[in-house]
């Protein structure tokens, strides 16, 4: 973003050219102008680049955030870390679930700005270098995806719901899993594969 | 736990590491520089002319490229160019042409698009847009409308559409019978709501180069439509789509967000970005389609059927026609003498539907097979007896033998796992406390289709095997099935075998749809492979002195080999290739149906078994087991096969139970537009379930023996729940979704 703003922007003779092809006058001449002396981005420029620094999976990365950008849209757009899913943007789908200081959060529903100073863990954090997390290892082996979308959110609540102490059996787990939709419905072989693990008693 | 599986031992997911680390990559990411975000602005009305568009306070906000609406947008050049309302009535139509004109024909219509450099700053901007617009009338409430219906374009065309009219013996003759019914079914329209929000990134490498990151069905489908709305070659248009995030049919169709990425990516001349939002996607999208139907039934004491009459109405969009197969079951699945069908579409001030899984078929199923049951309790015929008693062992409809038809056998597997003999006869008789306890069954099927396709096999010396094939995976797992094709016919081991898709630039492969993929696109992998054999061998037949006049009958290709039936010679391939002097193998196939095929039905068959529970005071409604069977063919993966059968049975359970899109007809729009409003079967919905497959194949389909899975997963899982909850209860609810207030 920083970089962005730097350079000049080509918005300006897109604007300009489209208020001479439309007939319409869409965008009055003063706002061209003001578009032109740049007084719009300075504005946005001194509110759009709030100081944040957020530890992702063991990385500390400190950056200036638009206040409005969630934890979810960061960790996607400017991070290119897409392991964590949009699914609803609405906090009811659990695609975007990913640890934050160790608890299992929507990242669609945590402004970026309000995780300063916290330690983020997603699904591309999970697996120790190239060996499986053994929740990541027990979902391949049970199936528990299809297309595949919903399953790192999957995977990062059902690690959390063991550490929960929320897995002792089928009907605990799809009570507490139930903030993780799965349109495919593998919700069966999801619930196998958690109890694989809880039962394999390790320490996740 | 599962049993239908032992989680060790078929093949594996081959993406699954990709998938539980986050490394597959879906159409919204990939990062391409100077790419910018689009933001859609929507209508707020279901009909009319958008009277004026302020685009000002958005156009000057931080950040904003531009604001693209019908009042600057450029015209995809294959546009049609009529500026009238296309279809009305219904004559066939076409998509909707976005930003065309201020012309409004649903709620939620895409009205204004606005490019900024970020996503935050893209949606800021799109809620300074405002409308105001001039209001018609809107038509939007099916059940008011049922005299209004229409027969479907084709069906007019051509009476012998399988959507024309359709009569076998005498019209209603299920009147005649000493025992008959006649009764309304009904449900509302349902939403796909995939997992991935749909999704594109749009980028003219140059002016007439389009590549497209798309969330679709068919990579090569999707190709020829923007070729064609663009006035391109087809090859000058690229689509990537190597992983799709579930669709369930609603990327079986090119949207007005595509078109409109493509707009905008043209007009700025940089990448754009268009992910919907979740309230979108209940839009513009597709849907099921509302659907009324009535049924009469008739029977005489013995419980065989005399007659069934079934008419369905369903909903479509007044400028673009959608028909799906809702009543083809009804035609083919019983030895009633006397059936009529009769299928009518209504146009409305609505967006168009598009087939979602079972497309037609589960929504035909859901009335015939609670007839069925209906009829059943009437007769005081346990309901699978009046199944095998209707049984047929040719197609009533087409007066042809099925090309193999193992339902018996599922009804047995069922019946068996769910403990069919212990189901009361009388409704309402079994209970554990407050909990009444019924069981119900159905049928489901679809038929086994099978297109043209291609795959690029590249045989390398080192003895790995590299496929391509332009089909999508929606989430059955067509990479793994094709990998488990191709390891059987060559003996190459799986870890060897890599099977590319989801780009447009390789071989010909249609939509992912149909439960076509594993018969269309597996028979064309069965052909290359069986080339690929014929050369390995006329290699060995040259360069290896044992091998010289051994034919493909003698040769046992396994473990990367190959060796010579009851003798000790043999060899790797890729030692073979070397001893040759063999170059890379790299050739394309080709595999269709051939005219044996067209002498037969060809169905899959389903059959679901279900417990439920219902709180005699709260009437919450649970299904505690069940039970799903299937004659699908020749299975080619068990574990991922019977992942298919239970994601089909959850999303039954959501037809039957939960699943409502709730439109305010006041303004035409839909009040339930997130998943907190619309309800999706979640883990606390959905039980153990137990798949059976009979696993018999079916030569007269493909060669390797399959049917198809993915429809027949869901069709007939509404129907054995309402069934169930009648012999629960005693009540019988003919409208979906049965939600407890119906019950109490």
């Amino acid at each position: 973003m920083e970089k962005e703003n730097a350079t000049p922007n080509p918005r300006r003779d897109f604007l300009k050219k489209s208020s001479l092809i439309t007939a319409v006058a869409l965008t009055p001449t003063a706002a061209i102008k003001a578009a032109d002396n740049q007084l719009d981005e300075r504005i946005a420029q001194a509110i759009e680049n709030v100081p944040c620094s957020i530890e992702i999976n063991g990385t500390k990365h400190t950056m200036k955030i638009d206040p409005r950008i969630t934890l979810l849209d960061l960790l996607r757009e400017r991070l290119h870390l897409t392991g964590t899913k949009k699914g609803c943007d609405y906090g009811q789908c659990g695609a975007c679930t990913v640890h934050v200081d160790g608890q299992r959060v929507n990242s669609c529903l945590t402004l970026a700005v309000m995780n300063d100073g916290k330690k983020v863990t997603t699904i591309e954090g999970l697996a120790n270098g190239s060996e499986l997390h053994p929740m990541q290892a027990a979902f391949i082996k049970h199936d528990g995806f299809q297309c595949g979308y919903c399953t790192p959110g999957q995977i990062m609540s059902a690690v959390a719901c063991i550490r929960e102490g929320h897995a002792d059996n089928e009907g605990e787990i799809r009570e507490f899993m139930s903030g993780n939709i799965c349109r495919c419905g593998a919700y069966p072989n999801i619930v196998a594969a958690i109890q694989e693990v809880k039962k394999g008693g390790k320490n996740i | 736990m599962n049993t239908f599986f032992k989680a060790d031992e078929p093949l594996q997911r081959v993406d699954g590491k990709m998938k539980v680390t986050g490394a597959a990559k879906y159409a919204a990411e990939y990062v391409l520089p100077d790419c910018r975000y689009a933001v859609l602005v929507t209508s707020s009305i279901a009909k009319g002319r958008i009277k004026s568009l302020d685009t000002k306070a958005a156009s000057n906000a931080p950040g904003v490229i531009a604001v693209i609406s019908y009042l600057n947008a450029i015209r995809p050049p294959g546009y049609a160019a009529d500026n009238e309302h296309p279809t009305e009535p219904a004559t066939g139509g076409q998509p909707h042409r976005v930003f065309y004109d201020n012309k409004v024909y649903f709620n939620g219509q895409p009205i204004a698009m606005v490019v900024a450099d970020t996503f935050e700053r893209a949606t800021y901007a799109a809620h300074l847009v405002k409308a105001q617009y001039i209001v018609e009338e809107h038509l939007t409430d099916l059940n008011k409308n049922l005299d209004k219906g229409v027969l479907p374009a084709s069906a007019k065309k051509n009476p012998k559409s399988p959507l024309a009219d359709y009569d076998r013996g005498v019209v209603d003759g299920y009147k005649t019978a000493p025992v008959k019914l006649e009764m309304e079914y009904e449900h509302p329209a349902e939403m796909h709501n995939p997992m991935e929000l749909q999704a594109i990134v749009a980028h003219w490498e140059t002016d007439d180069k389009l590549t497209l990151y798309d969330k679709v069905q068919g990579t090569q489908p999707t190709q020829q439509n923007f070729a064609k709305e663009w006035k391109l070659p087809p090859e000058n248009v690229k689509v990537i789509a190597p992983f799709v995030g579930g669709a369930f049919g609603n990327a079986l169709h090119n949207w007005p967000h595509e078109t409109a990425a493509i707009i905008a990516a043209k007009m700025i001349k940089k990448p754009v970005k268009l992910m919907l939002t979740r309230e979108q996607m209940f839009f513009m999208v597709g849907y099921r389609p509302g659907t009324f139907q009535r049924i009469g039934i008739g029977a005489n004491r013995d419980g065989k059927l005399v007659g069934i009459s079934h008419f369905s109405i369903g909903q479509t969009s007044s400028y673009e026609e959608f028909t799906e197969s809702v009543l083809q079951q009804t035609r083919m699945m019983y030895t009633a003498p006397n059936v009529s069908t009769r299928y009518r579409i209504l146009p409305m001030d609505v967006s168009t539907p598009i087939w979602m899984r079972g497309p037609g078929e589960a929504t035909g199923a859901f009335a015939l097979e609670s007839a069925l049951d209906e009829i059943a309790y009437e007769l005081n015929i346990d309901p699978l007896e009046l199944r095998i008693i209707n049984h047929t062992d040719q197609d009533p409809e087409r007066n042809m033998p099925w090309s193999t038809k193992y339902l018996k056998e599922c009804f047995k597997l069922g019946a068996e796992a769910i403990g069919w003999n212990k189901r009361p006869l009388k409704a309402g008789t079994l209970s554990d406390g407050p909990w009444k306890i019924g069981y119900g069954m159905a049928v489901g099927t679809f038929g086994a289709n099978r297109r043209s396709a291609k795959v690029r096999a590249k045989l390398f010396a080192n003895g790995s095997l590299l496929l391509q094939s332009a089909v999508t995976d929606i989430g059955p797992g067509t990479g793994t099935a094709m990998v488990g094709i191709a390891t059987d016919a060559i003996g190459i081991p799986a870890d060897q075998i890599t099977f590319q898709l989801g780009n447009s630039e390789f071989p010909v492969a249609g939509n992912q749809g149909g439960s076509s993929t594993v018969n269309s696109v597996g028979s064309a992998v069965l052909a290359v492979c069986d080339v690929l054999k014929q050369k390995l061998l006329e290699m060995a037949n040259q360069n290896m002195p044992e091998f010289k006049s051994a034919t493909l009958e003698q040769v046992t290709f396994s473990n990367g080999g190959l060796q010579l039936k009851g003798g000790s010679a043999k060899t790797t391939i890729g030692d073979l290739m070397k001893k040759s002097g063999s170059a890379d193998l790299d050739l394309i196939e080709e595999a269709k149906p051939g005219p044996e095929a067209a002498k037969y039905s060809k169905y899959s068959y389903s059959v679901h078994f279900v417990e439920v529970r219902v709180h005699s005071i709260t009437g919450r409604i649970q299904v505690t087991k069940a039970v799903t069977c299937a004659d699908a063919g020749k299975i080619i993966n068990m574990k991922t096969a019977g992942n298919q059968m239970i994601g089909g049975v959850t999303g039954g359970i959501g037809m039957a139970l939960t699943e409502d899109a709730v439109m305010d007809h006041r303004f035409g729009r839909y009040m339930t537009k997130d998943l907190a409003d619309y309800h999706v079967p979640v883990h606390a919905d959905v039980p153990h379930i137990e798949v059976r497959f009979v696993d018999k194949p079916d030569y007269i389909v493909d060669p390797m023996g399959t049917k198809g899975i993915g429809e027949i997963a869901i069709i007939g899982v509404a129907p054995a729940i309402a069934n169930a909850i009648f012999n629960a209860t005693g009540k019988r609810i003919r409208q979906l979704p049965i939600t407890p207030d119906k019950l109490i």
